[in-house]
């Protein structure tokens, strides 16, 4: 694979590829002269103290333009700039995402942090270290191949020693970096490889400030939005006296549909809000489809056609025995425990500043300028932690509604937070998907013809355009939603992991994609992924109960790579899989594999599920997962990351699913969009890394999504003897399937 | 004006007294470890103690914490001098957003009150009312098990909330 490339896709697929500030000249300089791509990252910001600076007293701080969602990178990075820095854990600073500081990285998103903000500083902060010993070897006057680095020090032999800060001091770091970099051996590791603790978590444990809602700016007033009840209402009538006499209210601000209260303390904001709700009159329309309907009401949308693979082999010459399947997949919600904050401050000089928890800090300053009508150089956002978001929620709407009030009021920060029923209707679910499958056996029991076909919107609506923000479609001079674009491959959208990586002689995957988008979506965890996988895993197992194969064995029969079929054997081997099918009664195992966007890293998941006859209810008792994601930075975090989307894909496959009826929706709290709780948390979950020193990073945010609830789905099925291929997979359905 | 005693300090409070518990600590207060995630009670993201007992403090008026004693997380530990429980979550790294946690500790803290050996079923049962989004789960049991054998091994009183308070 090519990293260059596919960082790429994704920045133009999201909405066009913003420039960093320090890349223009850059730029044309290569274009004048092609050199080699640059590693991660440092292709679009080239020069070294973009990533890593060094003041004269030695404080090393490292840039990134990624953002920590809790996913532990800002730890994984510092480990890395210190490993190639040749300094302590503790030592370097780590600064993310920022407008005003840090380069331009686009989205925190697709996995990809490591890939291209790693590998950036990593070589960085590796060429940065053979300029500081080279400096040291021509101050000190002996070769650079005596020296050695202590505590920020480069010492010679005879104990001559030179300071990181003073052999910055006297140097130009504002240098462009190299294609090739000389990088640690892994088997010389000190910081990276090791399990180090996360330096985010003491203050999250302890009630320190650690989130976008702790921040408490002098003057800070809160703001609270009341948002139409369903998709393109409009505000008929409306009567703020009451509202503008309350105590505490500051302003009432209504911009045609935007509506918003601002007041000194939050729950005046929020009684003020709630009056100015019931205070609003609105037109609503019923124009969403018939849930019950859904699969239907997609495929009779009109869809763009894009085969993604063709392959003619030779068709077997006797026709073996054909399967055909449908899967679908409902909308589901990011659903964070948290719902969207941001803070926004109007400066007299013009600057507007939104810390925010976007995932994209450049991106969302563009969009918030183009909504505002401002020059982008007036705005900075500043990334600051929220709740986990899992892809593109209701942050980098926040953001806008605390700009267009901090706007409406100058001079005082004015905080946002969404209630807990906005963020259930209003965030960009991940979309509804069809996907229809069919195949045909040979006589071997081998895949001899494989068609796949998947229907989707795109998986991305995020800024970039003022229009990907909900108040912006909400003014009186309303910004127009973007086209939609299909995200293309090879990491795909709609039709990520469409592709299945089996050797498959004969075959074709066609996306069909929906531009029209009846319901708000956008970028969920894996996007596509998820879905293709579930139906593409689900589906070789029902191949493999067909052909009589153990579903272990059938994937191992149709996989070449080496590094795919060590995880599908690190999965077996840890879980016990030749063993068998576990005796006990109801109970079942599952297996399922994918390569995340079939480049980046590798997993394979089983599980044990137990199915109680009599409600349909799932149990987990045991579940398994393999991982290969390249060279491990900190192997904890690659656990709680594998973990934690075990569990998350487990909630979503067994009980997630947004409800609407035919003008809004009706998933507007916990009760009436269930998730995981703890009684059906299982009893272990066990992660196991397939080391891969030297490798390139892979990431592993996203990798287990697909393999973890594809597993659950064929453990299901292999407990109960029926197959489930709707989403979600719950009781009712598991009961209903059983026929008890 | 509302008296309101938060971990251990009293002060006057000037909130209306139908103002939800959440917002005196996160407002007035400037505390920052109760979280507001649903203002339902469904998600558990707010939760304090009061008088030793879990209560959602999104739900839960100013005025009924008067004359009580409040512990939010803040009054376990300091991120310099973490109490037991703390340890336990670092030690376990039982987080990832960390938004649902503390929320999740306070829990623990009023399960550990009552046992320090609970089974891995009480300890789910009492962490039911609570979700996490990023799926943490395991990490959190672990953490809560830790924190539980090593106050029994070092026999040290979770911290906050005096044990001569008496149970409600």
């Amino acid at each position: 694979m090519s990293a260059g490339l596919s960082r790429r896709s994704v920045l133009q697929g999201a909405g066009g590829l913003v420039v960093s500030f320090a890349l223009a000249p850059a730029a044309l300089a290569q274009k004048a002269a092609p050199q080699p791509a640059l590693p991660g990252s440092l292709e679009d910001a080239p020069f070294l103290d973009s990533w890593i600076r060094i003041d004269p007293k030695g404080a090393v701080t490292v840039f990134t333009g990624k953002a920590e969602l809790g996913q532990g990178i800002a730890t994984a990075l510092q480990q890395i700039a210190a490993e190639e820095l040749g300094l302590s854990f503790a030592t370097p600073t780590v600064v993310t995402a920022d407008t005003g500081r840090t380069p331009n990285e686009g989205y925190t998103a697709g996995s990809h942090s490591m890939q291209d903000s790693g590998t950036a500083i990593r070589n960085a902060a590796a060429q940065m270290r053979e300029i500081l010993l080279a400096e040291a070897a021509r101050q000190i006057g002996i070769p650079a191949g005596q020296l050695r680095l202590e505590a920020g020090q480069v010492v010679a032999p005879d104990g001559n020693r030179r300071s990181y800060g003073a052999l910055a001091a006297g140097l130009s770091l504002h240098v462009q970096a190299q294609p090739e970099s000389k990088l640690t051996d892994p088997a010389a590791f000190r910081v990276m490889g090791q399990p180090l603790p996360r330096i985010d978590i003491p203050a999250k444990v302890t009630g320190g400030e650690a989130y976008v809602q702790d921040l408490r700016l002098p003057g800070m007033l809160h703001g609270r939005i009341v948002r139409p009840p369903s998709y393109g209402a409009r505000l008929a009538a409306l009567d703020i006296d009451a509202v503008e006499a309350l105590p505490g209210v500051v302003k009432v601000v209504r911009d045609g549909n935007f509506l918003a209260v601002v007041a000194e303390q939050e729950f005046q904001a929020i009684r003020a809000m709630r009056l100015l709700a019931a205070a609003a009159q609105w037109q609503e329309d019923a124009t969403l489809p018939d849930q019950v309907r859904l699969p239907e009401a997609l495929l009779a949308l009109p869809a763009k056609d894009f085969p993604i693979l063709e392959r003619y082999g030779a068709t077997p010459s006797t026709p073996g025995r054909t399967l055909e399947a449908r899967y679908t997949r409902p909308y589901l919600l990011h659903g964070s425990i948290g719902p969207s904050c941001a803070v926004a401050q109007q400066e007299a000089d013009g600057l507007l500043t939104v810390w925010t928890h976007t995932q994209g800090v450049y991106p969302d300053r563009k969009a918030i300028a183009e909504m505002l009508g401002r020059p982008i150089e007036q705005l900075r956002c500043i990334h600051v932690q929220g709740s986990g978001c899992y892809g593109h929620n209701g942050a980098d709407d926040a953001a806008a509604d605390a700009a267009l009030l901090a706007a409406a009021l100058p001079g005082r920060p004015v905080r946002v937070q969404w209630m807990r029923e906005q963020e259930h209707a209003w965030e960009p679910y991940g979309p509804a998907m069809v996907a229809e499958a069919r195949a045909t056996l040979d006589e071997a029991g081998r895949i001899a013809d494989w068609n796949y076909g998947v229907w989707s919107n795109t998986h991305s609506m995020r800024p970039g355009p003022a229009g990907s923000l909900l108040a912006a479609r909400h003014l009186a001079k309303p910004f127009p939603v973007p086209a939609p674009r299909p995200l293309p491959q090879p990491e795909g959208g709609g039709d990520r992991n469409a592709i299945p990586l089996y050797t498959l002689p004969s075959a074709r995957v066609v996306h069909h994609f929906l531009p029209d988008m009846p319901l708000r979506i956008s970028a969920l965890r894996s996007l596509g992924a998820q879905m293709n996988v579930f139906a593409i895993e689900s589906f070789m197992d029902e191949l493999a109960l067909a052909a009589g194969a153990d579903p272990v064995e059938f994937r191992l029969k149709h996989l070449d790579d080496p590094r795919a079929r060590d995880v599908i054997a690190a999965a077996a081997e840890a879980f016990g899989w030749s063993q068998g099918k576990p005796t006990a009664p109801g109970h079942g195992r599952g297996f399922a594999f994918a390569r995340y966007k079939n480049l980046a890293a590798y997993c394979a998941v089983a599980v044990e599920v137990a199915v109680e006859r009599e409600t349909g209810q799932v149990r987990v008792p045991r579940i398994v997962a393999a991982v290969d994601t390249g060279q491990v930075v900190n192997p904890d975090g690659v656990r709680n990351q594998i973990e934690g989307a075990v569990l998350q894909s487990m909630s979503w496959t067994l009980y997630e699913s947004v409800g609407f009826d035919r003008s809004r929706i009706t998933s507007v709290d916990w009760s009436t969009y269930p998730i995981l709780r703890f009684d059906a948390v299982p009893d272990s979950v066990e992660v196991r890394i397939v080391d891969r020193p030297g490798a390139p990073f892979l990431g592993c945010g996203e990798t287990g999504q697909g393999p973890a609830g594809a597993a659950l789905a064929n453990g299901i099925a292999d407990a109960t003897g029926r197959r489930l291929r709707d989403l979600p997979l719950t009781a009712a359905k598991v009961k209903a399937a059983i026929g008890v | 004006m509302i008296e309101l005693k938060v971990n251990g300090r009293t002060q006057s409070i000037a909130a209306d007294p139908d103002t939800p518990l959440l917002y005196v600590l996160r407002g007035e207060l400037q505390l920052n470890a109760a979280k507001y995630g649903c203002g339902l009670g469904q998600c558990g993201s707010c939760a304090v103690l009061i008088g030793g007992e879990v209560v959602f403090s999104c739900v839960v008026p100013v005025l009924l914490a008067e004359n009580k004693e409040v512990t939010t997380l803040e009054g376990l530990g300091t991120e310099d001098e973490p109490g037991p429980l703390q340890r336990a979550f670092i030690a376990e790294q039982a987080a990832q957003c960390g938004y649902c946690i503390p929320g999740m500790m306070i829990r623990a803290h009023a399960l550990l009150r009552k046992t320090l050996t609970p089974s891995d079923a009480e300890i789910r049962r009492a962490l039911q009312p609570h979700l996490c989004r990023c799926g943490t789960h395991m990490r959190i049991l672990r953490a809560i098990r830790r924190a539980a054998q090593e106050m029994r091994s070092a026999a040290v009183e979770p911290r906050g909330t005096a044990a001569r308070e008496p149970v409600l």
